[in-house]
């Protein structure tokens, strides 16, 4: 018992650090990429290409004044950006990050806690991640807050249905909600080594998925919440210093939280030849991560009734034709 | 087992001491979140029972959705702080409540007891599972798409009502903002920009 | 069981760690509040009544309807695990299911409580 729970603890110390990690150069990832679609260089100063950038921003931040306005509601103001971050990286607790190896003598499981609901945990926790934005917006006593967690909260609750009706297709054709089982199933040794992957057999439920994942994530071209030109920064207007950073890195952990999701229900997780399985784990997620940047660069962003309307009207239908058709399929097989 | 009995412990006391705190809270929001701390410890509870889908599903609409609902109806009647929640009720009605209260207290208390003859309990006051199976996904779907199909299909008539309803009170709302009040307008801007086009 | 306890681990980990940054954040930034600073920014502008006024009901509404609809996802998924065992009848079932819940998105959507503005 002892021995489980510290291989746990090491475990999740180091999934941790590694995710928070990924955020920082998620920062600087964002910033390169969309300098370079927009002909600039972005940050070279801080390291070579820029590289010490997310630390540079770190230590600024963590050396600024903490501005703690006087109409606020204090204790909420202060819970908010804690209940932002913890469900952000909950995700990953039931993310399996590698195949199963030996350490020191030790065998090790490469997931944190191999739960036989895993997806409906997956659902449980980003329905949790409303309460930070929310919260946050009341609190400040802002317009611009109020007004930037409302928009976030009812984009969200919108956008959360589709998604979770978007994963009900893989589970149709799997028939378990156990992560790391999802995983195994899509492995594969021939040559063809991504022929299991649930995307071949869920198209619609992976553009889906894809699409309301951008959304529950708040991020452009769904960024209402944070549309600068009218709401300042949304939720976080009155935030500063290390609270502030603490709702930034949250919707990277976001970001990446529901790209290792995609990554394990539709591109076979850690799945791959050759490479260490944890190397394709994180290859797959900065794919979705540079998908999310690419639209970031790309697209402009919906205004809010048309965003609401696409949720409602088109992918909460679609998502319910998917499971239907879906369903019908695996009747047939 | 020890792990297992504080574990039990710490979220029993989780749970009621969220419950309690969301009562004594004057402050509205702060009550919302006492209750999402009870339902945490609830959702542990029955997790250590085996059951662990029920706590997801705990997880999942209580927290995820309607205690959503209930800080969109704190916010949409603004309610801050105590003062905000007007006079408190005259002592009779104070009295009313209190008995009922005890009332149903007392009848909690013997369907508790009732029902705790029924199975065998551990030391901890766990009741002891049947099988593995017991409150795994597959038992629970397997018993609502046969044994309980009814209660199931009834459901959503119950919540198509509850759509119907609902639309019903949008539609109730909309009408009353009809006549607009500049000073007082709800809403983003783009509501005046597309009335036109519709 | 044990698995379960390392989400708990997990949590506790996350929390430490944002408690730990705060903590630290505390011992070496400055602290320096005089009221211009504490104003809610409002573009440099002094804040106008209250924050409540940009309310709009129909976020009370987009929320009741979520409520009702997470339901029928919740439902769907024992449905999903269990559907191989279940086999036709469960398909049944569901269509008749979601075909109930679906009339009353679509009586929501020709009433017009899924419009925004």
């Amino acid at each position: 018992m002892l021995e489980m729970i510290i291989i746990s603890s090491v475990k999740v110390i180091v999934v941790v650090v590694a995710v928070l990690t990924c955020c920082a150069w998620s920062t600087w990832l964002e910033r390169k990429v969309v300098a370079y679609m927009q002909h600039r260089m972005g940050p070279t100063l801080a390291g070579p290409f820029g590289l010490l950038q997310p630390i540079a921003d770190a230590l600024k931040l963590i050396f600024k004044e903490d501005l703690v306005p006087k109409s606020v509601e204090k204790v909420t103001f202060a819970l908010a950006p804690i209940i932002s971050f913890v469900p952000a990286i909950l995700t990953f607790a039931v993310v399996p990050f590698a195949a199963d190896f030996e350490f020191f003598g030790y065998q090790v499981t490469g997931i944190i806690s191999d739960l036989n609901i895993g997806v409906l945990f997956v659902f449980a926790v980003t329905s949790l991640g409303i309460y930070g934005i929310v919260l946050a917006g009341w609190s400040s006593g802002s317009k611009y807050s109020l007004m930037g967690a409302l928009r976030a909260t009812a984009q969200m609750i919108s956008y959360e249905v589709g998604y979770g009706l978007s994963i009900i297709g893989v589970i149709l054709v799997a028939n378990t909600l156990s992560m790391k089982e999802l995983v195994e199933m899509q492995g594969s040794d021939s040559i063809w080594f991504f022929q299991n992957w649930f995307v071949f057999k869920q198209p619609l439920g992976f553009l889906l998925f894809l699409t309301c994942a951008v959304a529950e994530t708040n991020r452009c071209p769904f960024d209402m919440a944070e549309a600068e030109s009218e709401l300042v920064a949304g939720y976080h207007t009155e935030y500063s210093s290390m609270r502030f950073s603490m709702f930034f890195i949250s919707e990277y952990a976001n970001m990446l939280a529901v790209s290792a999701v995609g990554a394990t229900l539709f591109f076979g997780g850690w799945q791959g030849p050759l490479l260490p399985s944890v190397l394709w784990l994180l290859l797959k997620m900065f794919l979705f991560m540079f998908f999310y940047i690419w639209l970031r660069g790309t697209l402009p962003r919906f205004r809010y009734d048309q965003l609401m309307n696409f949720g409602w009207k088109v992918l909460f239908p679609l998502a319910l034709l998917n499971t239907m058709i879906t369903a019908a399929f695996v009747m047939i097989d | 087992m020890s792990l297992d009995l504080a574990i039990f412990v710490i979220s029993a006391l989780v749970a009621v001491f969220g419950a309690t705190m969301m009562i004594f809270q004057r402050n509205p929001v702060a009550s919302v979140l006492y209750l999402i701390l009870s339902l945490v410890g609830q959702a542990v509870l029955y997790v250590q029972l085996g059951a662990a889908f029920v706590g997801a599903v705990l997880i999942i609409v209580y927290s995820g959705a309607i205690l959503v609902l209930f800080l969109f109806v704190i916010m949409m009647l603004n309610l801050r702080s105590s003062a905000d929640l007007g006079e408190p009720s005259p002592p009779v009605s104070r009295f009313v409540k209190y008995f009922v209260s005890c009332l149903i207290f007392l009848e909690l208390s013997f369907i508790i007891r009732e029902s705790l003859g029924a199975g065998s309990t551990t030391s901890a006051g766990i009741v002891t599972m049947a099988d593995d199976s017991f409150g795994s996904v597959e038992s629970v779907a397997t018993l609502l798409f046969t044994r309980y199909l009814y209660p199931f299909e009834l459901t959503s008539v119950l919540l198509l009502s509850a759509i119907v309803g609902a639309v019903i009170i949008a539609r109730r709302a909309t009408e009353d903002e009809l006549p607009p009040q500049p000073e007082k307008a709800v809403g983003p801007i783009s509501q005046k920009t597309n009335e036109g086009q519709e | 069981m044990s698995s379960y306890l390392a989400v708990l681990i997990f949590i506790f980990a996350g929390t430490g760690i944002v408690l730990f940054t705060f903590f630290l954040a505390r011992l070496l930034r400055p602290s320096n509040p005089y009221p211009a600073k504490t104003v809610n920014y409002e573009c440099a502008e002094e804040p106008i009544g209250d924050s409540w006024v940009m309310f709009n009901p129909r976020f009370y509404i987009f929320a009741l309807i979520f409520v009702i609809f997470d339901v029928e996802a919740v439902f769907l998924f024992p449905w999903a695990v269990a559907f191989g065992q279940l086999g036709l009848y469960a398909l049944v079932e569901m269509v008749l299911f979601i075909l109930i819940l679906f009339f009353g998105l679509f009586y929501a959507w020709k009433k017009g409580a899924l419009q925004w503005v």
